[in-house]
């Protein structure tokens, strides 16, 4: 994704390109989709073949999901510390943070 | 598949450069991140020269996967046996497969794939060199298999482990595939060895042919790669070329006894000292010549490439104003 301000050649020209899309695979029944890698593809349609094509040639998913790259919003790396830290000094959320005596076994 | 000598100059533009100014806090951040072994994902910062190794690392080896599969294609239709060419259309088709997840891979720098193409077409990047020679026999698919494609997955197993994220999971995925390209190609020479005098001897051609061009795949001596240390210290290479070198021919060695051919150097010996093979000289100046686009068969594989693109054109048009026309027809509907 080009920042607004280029002004280079290439983002001066039409595009051409197939759209951008996130691919997302299942790999068996039972298990989430996870994320695999991206292609280009005219529409969504176009964009699920080449996915299979591309991404289980070898049997390594049951279902596809395809996503334009633009409608995934993402958190900011920059603000990791900030976004995630509040989840760092609630200790108790885990259970190791309560001690039982050990007469009580697995809990 | 093939990558080879991964850090040669070539004419790639850069991709756009980012806005952010270059803040020595960033920079130490990233560091220390280098330091640590972690790894680095697309929306981090990272410094400038980091982002364009990458890029012309990444597209390179993204550009020898579509090329590579040029040289075998054209086996596809002599292919001996509906076997053998179900096999190779389904590595040719792999080949493509790895291009694309390395395409993807670099996009994710900032740089896109029209670019990358563009550089590609008008001869400013580099693939493989491994590709500017013929296969003129069927055991020359045979070898490529074996040899090309083993020198490849030399390279390419500590790649799964560089530092940059994207790059590390497509050579997972491209790793795993590879395998079967090896041994597909090893096995196919074996049937052929059991065959007649004249079937021998076309194995032994295609093997003399290949084995030096394989050795220069994994690049300039260590003496000869200013870029190599840099990019050891960012975590984009892990093995020296020589290192890696050494260990495709401790490993070829006694494949090629059990195959039952020679590997056409008169210096190939164990050494006890060292406990590796040690080999004659590789010709680097036939190496960069090949490089610097003499090889026999560069102006061909790039025309073939240029013709292919240019062929196509009217097929993605024709897809994006299907895409442009239902997307209408759609909201029409649902006004």
């Amino acid at each position: 994704m080009n920042e607004p301000t280029d002004k280079s050649p290439q983002a001066l020209k039409p595009l051409h390109e197939w759209p951008l899309w996130e691919v997302f695979v299942r790999s068996k029944q039972g298990l989430e989709h996870k994320h695999c890698g991206s292609l280009h593809a005219s529409d969504a349609h176009h964009a699920l073949q080449l996915a299979r094509d591309v991404y289980t040639r070898r049997q390594e998913g049951v279902s596809i999901w395809v996503v334009p790259s633009q409608a995934i919003t993402a958190s900011q790396p920059n603000d990791k510390a900030e976004f995630f830290d509040p989840s760092a000094d609630k200790i108790y959320r885990h259970p190791t943070f309560y001690a039982i005596p050990d007469e009580v076994g697995h809990m | 598949m093939y990558t080879q000598a991964l850090d040669l100059p070539d004419g790639q533009a850069a991709p756009a450069a980012r806005a952010a100014p270059s803040d020595s806090a960033l920079q130490s951040h990233f560091d220390a991140k280098m330091e640590r072994d972690e790894k680095v994902e697309p929306r981090d910062w990272m410094p400038d020269h980091y982002r364009k190794t990458l890029v012309r690392q990444i597209s390179q080896h993204a550009h020898s996967e579509i090329v590579g599969m040029l040289p075998e294609g054209n086996w596809i239709s002599r292919a001996p046996s509906l076997k053998r060419k179900a096999i190779l259309i389904a590595k040719v088709q792999d080949e493509g497969g790895h291009g694309l997840y390395l395409y993807s891979a670099a996009e994710t720098l900032g740089t896109s794939r029209d670019q990358m193409l563009h550089a590609l077409h008008t001869g400013k990047a580099k693939y493989s060199s491994i590709f500017n020679y013929p296969t003129l026999t069927w055991a020359d698919v045979g070898v490529i298999g074996w040899l090309v494609d083993g020198a490849a997955i030399m390279n390419q197993i500590p790649l799964c482990r560089c530092s940059y994220g994207p790059y590390a999971r497509a050579m997972v995925r491209i790793c795993k595939e590879e395998s079967f390209h090896q041994r597909q190609g090893y096995e196919s020479l074996l049937v052929m060895m059991q065959g007649t005098d004249a079937q021998k001897a076309m194995v032994q051609d295609a093997v003399n042919r290949w084995w030096w061009k394989c050795l220069a795949m994994f690049g300039p001596p260590d003496a000869d790669s200013p870029n190599s240390a840099q990019s050891q210290r960012w975590g984009i290479k892990r093995i020296s070329n020589d290192d890696l070198r050494q260990s495709f021919i401790d490993a070829t060695v006694p494949q090629a006894q059990v195959l039952g051919v020679t590997l056409p150097d008169p210096d190939l010996k164990w050494n006890e000292a060292r406990q590796h093979y040690d080999h004659g000289a590789i010709d680097w100046d036939e190496f960069w010549s090949t490089v610097n686009g003499n090889g026999p068969c560069n102006k061909e594989r790039l025309a073939t490439r240029v013709a292919a693109w240019e062929e196509g054109a009217w097929v993605r048009e024709a897809a994006l104003a299907h895409a442009r026309k239902q997307q209408a027809r759609a909201l029409k509907e649902a006004a």
